[in-house]
């Protein structure tokens, strides 16, 4: 495969001007399981001016079957979406790991498929995980209304590592004049979901989400912020399940989307 | 030459044996062992914590990165004429050279060299391929010893075990653990922990037996085509005691160690070194041009090379999988791994563990014995951001589990294709991409599924049992984008 290797170009991205209009792509799990982080994304991008198209088409970007082996189904799915997108409007992913499939692994699976390959390679160019497209594209500036608080960020794996948004994640959170970011003990470290392995190997997704959980709750942090919610789902279930297992009523490790803690900061959504 | 035919026409059977069972046993006692967890835990961090010390400056390591990728894919690229060459280049220096496609066969060679000088005992500087072809066990069952000279490769052999780490063989260990060791079984030894007088031990054991040795045998880094230079890294000077002072020397590896020259060689050298331990450079860099010449004072008569295929012209023969070859043997993958730091080396069952044996076992090994391998991760790519040669192992990792799982088809890539294949597992992903693949059905089932979430299940296999259930939202997005407009 000579595609462009993850993450190898985000440093050289160019950024376009804001546009009038973008494509949302929720990713299945935010439709499905965290409905409110896609909602308080748009919310986000509308507030700023920009209109946001839902493409009622979208179901998933094939990266569950990517990933665990099969490329066909991977591939069935994937070209599904290739008709979702048909105005040149920057294409916005609320997760790093979905954004991620879209810009480097869509035309991989297309490769025998020129045509399809074209088209995936135009949808990847103009697709943004949701932090760098609010911080690069959008500028987002807004005033923190909210009381002093100390947050931890848990960045995926992909957004690190294929998206290279960790800083953009930090900066956004900077911009917040009241809330301290705290970065936790090995940080860089996966948090144990990488989807079916969560599934297919129970007990080393646990140790390592209870590593991160413990990391995160270490920091005196009042609750974690990340842009993927696979991960977020991961660590706050796992977090639930100790406070059940030690009689605590409180959640001790509340998460959100990072989109919904800034909409609730800047006082967008009570 | 016998390193370029298939490694399929072998019937020998793979010499360790990992079963998918014995796999998930070993890896649950492991993940469950508080020790060994805390002491993986603080080796992995110390290791990870050099290495970063050895490249501050980003965009060096960058480009050394690519530079070494690129002498990697080179080398990969010409394969079966450096082998040639190097053949040529070895033999015109006087060195013996030997082909082997199978384990089986490089232990017949190297024993039969063995036999020819009588030998009794052979020592031995670290050396992988040796440890993947089961050399000591080859030569101790024909009655030849072998002897561990490397310390932790010493005392990996003084337990009767197999390294854990491809660098750090005996990490696993804790100095309490090798002080009980060397009072069982050194002669005269007393137990003491004092860490200086552990080595001074080793050190005192191992020279006598540098001194009685009939044959000494070594690994590789770099074989040098055009100069029939063989480079061996090393730190403990046990290596240039083993290549220098038997009057035989043995090195045997892998076909895709060779490079064309010499001036490859450094920035492999450079990059391997600051990957691995975090040193700017190895104590040792030996550099062995052929056996001793006429009025040179030491060095062995006899110098002999075994190239070993094992899997590796089948790795070679596919573009996207011949990158797996591309590997100068660091180990920081398994350093910055997030599943071998809490499982350590010995779960794995392979000689090579972490994220390189991931995607080198199978070839090896067959996937009858290593489907499973490459779903013991979770694609976060920690190993392909520090590999020094850019070896995309995550991908890699992608295509293995394709391999495996996919049902059984003529003219396969790998010996073992769809060793792996579940009948439920594929008709599960069909029917997955029958739903999400088209829009209508999609909506179908996401409706059905929230308005219906009462019915979820609360035990959701291994997601439940440490986590609380997976429910779907009340109403979807889809319905609170449309309700607001």
């Amino acid at each position: 495969m000579s595609s462009p290797s993850p993450g190898a170009g985000q440093a050289a991205r160019a950024y376009p001007a804001r546009p009038a209009a973008v494509y949302f792509y929720a990713t299945c799990l935010v439709d499905m399981f965290v409905p409110e982080a896609g909602m308080d994304a748009i919310t986000l991008l509308e507030r700023e001016g920009i209109r946001v198209i839902f493409p009622d088409n979208q179901t998933c970007c094939g990266q569950p079957a990517f990933t665990s082996g099969f490329p066909d189904e991977a591939r069935e799915v994937a070209a599904s979406q290739l008709d979702l997108f048909p105005e040149d409007y920057p294409i916005v992913v609320p997760s790093g790991s979905c954004a991620g499939m879209i810009r480097w692994h869509w035309e991989k699976i297309f490769a025998d498929d020129p045509a399809r390959k074209a088209r995936a390679a135009a949808i990847a160019a103009r697709t943004f995980e949701f932090a760098e497209f609010l911080l690069h594209v959008v500028g987002f500036q807004r005033k923190d209304e909210g009381a002093p608080v100390t947050v931890a960020l848990h960045t995926s794996c992909s957004a690190r590592r294929e998206m290279g948004t960790l800083l953009m994640g930090r900066e956004l959170l900077a911009r917040l004049g009241n809330v301290k970011l705290a970065i936790h003990d090995h940080e860089s470290e996966c948090c144990g979901f990488g989807g079916s392995f969560s599934l297919k190997h129970p007990d080393i997704s646990t140790a390592m989400v209870s590593d991160k959980v413990a990391s995160l709750k270490a920091t005196g942090a009042r609750q974690v912020v990340t842009a993927d919610c696979g991960c977020m789902l991961n660590i706050t279930k796992r977090a639930a399940r100790e406070d059940i297992d030690a009689g605590r009523a409180t959640a001790s490790l509340p998460g959100e989307h990072l989109a919904t803690f800034l909409l609730k900061r800047t006082g967008g959504r009570k | 030459m016998s390193a370029q035919t298939a490694h399929g026409s072998s019937t020998e059977k793979p010499i360790a044996f990992v079963s998918a069972q014995a796999l998930r046993e070993r890896m649950h006692t492991a993940v469950n062992d508080p020790h060994l967890r805390s002491s993986f835990r603080g080796a992995m961090d110390f290791l990870m914590a050099k290495r970063a010390a050895q490249f501050p400056d980003e965009s060096e390591l960058a480009s050394l990165r690519s530079l070494s990728e690129g002498i990697r894919q080179y080398s990969l690229a010409r394969l079966p004429d450096l082998l040639e060459q190097l053949e040529a280049s070895l033999t015109k220096n006087g060195v013996q050279v030997h082909w082997a496609e199978t384990p089986a066969e490089a232990n017949a060679i190297m024993l039969g060299i063995a036999q020819r000088h009588q030998a009794k005992l052979i020592v031995k500087g670290k050396s992988m391929v040796s440890e993947e072809i089961e050399f000591n066990h080859a030569m101790e069952a024909a009655g030849v010893g072998a002897l561990e000279s490397d310390m932790g490769e010493y005392i990996v052999q003084l337990a009767g075990e197999k390294p854990s780490h491809i660098i750090m063989p005996a990490i696993h260990q804790t100095k309490q653990q090798i002080a009980k060791l060397f009072a069982e079984h050194i002669p005269g030894v007393e137990y003491t922990d004092n860490v200086d007088a552990l080595i001074q031990i080793g050190r005192r054991v191992l020279r006598e037996k540098f001194e009685i040795a009939d044959i000494g045998l070594s690994g590789v880094n770099f074989a040098v085509a055009e100069t029939g230079t063989l480079c061996l890294v090393e730190n403990e000077g046990n290596g240039r005691m083993c290549t220098t002072v038997p009057k035989v020397h043995i090195a045997v590896t892998g076909i895709e160690k060779v490079v064309e020259k010499l001036e490859h060689v450094a920035p492999l050298f450079s990059i391997l070194t600051r990957s691995a331990t975090g040193q700017a450079v190895s104590t040792y860099f030996n550099m062995i041009s052929g056996p001793r010449k006429p009025g040179e004072k030491d060095g062995p008569e006899e110098v002999h090379l075994v190239l070993l295929d094992n899997g590796r012209t089948q790795a070679y023969a596919d573009e996207q999988l011949r990158k797996t070859l591309q590997c100068i043997r660091c180990g920081a993958c398994m350093n910055h791994c997030p599943v071998y730091t809490r499982i350590g080396g010995h779960a794995y069952g392979t000689t090579y563990p972490g994220p390189i044996g991931k995607i080198v076992s199978p070839h090896m090994m067959g996937l009858e014995e290593t489907h499973l391998l490459p779903t013991v991760s979770s694609l976060c790519g920690a190993c392909g951001e520090v590999c020094p040669v850019k070896i995309p192992i995550p991908e890699l990792l992608i295509r293995l589990r394709e391999e495996a799982q996919s049902e059984p088809h003529a003219n396969p890539a790998m010996v073992g294709q769809g060793a792996g294949y579940n009948k439920l597992a594929s008709f599960g992903w069909r029917m997955w991409a029958r739903v999400y693949g088209r829009p209508g059905s999609y909506r179908a089932f996401s409706w059905l599924a929230t308005r219906f979430r009462m019915f979820s299940p609360s035990k959701q296999g291994g997601w439940t049992a440490a986590r609380t259930p997976l429910t779907p939202a009340p109403r979807r997005l889809r319905d609170m984008v449309k309700d607001r407009r």
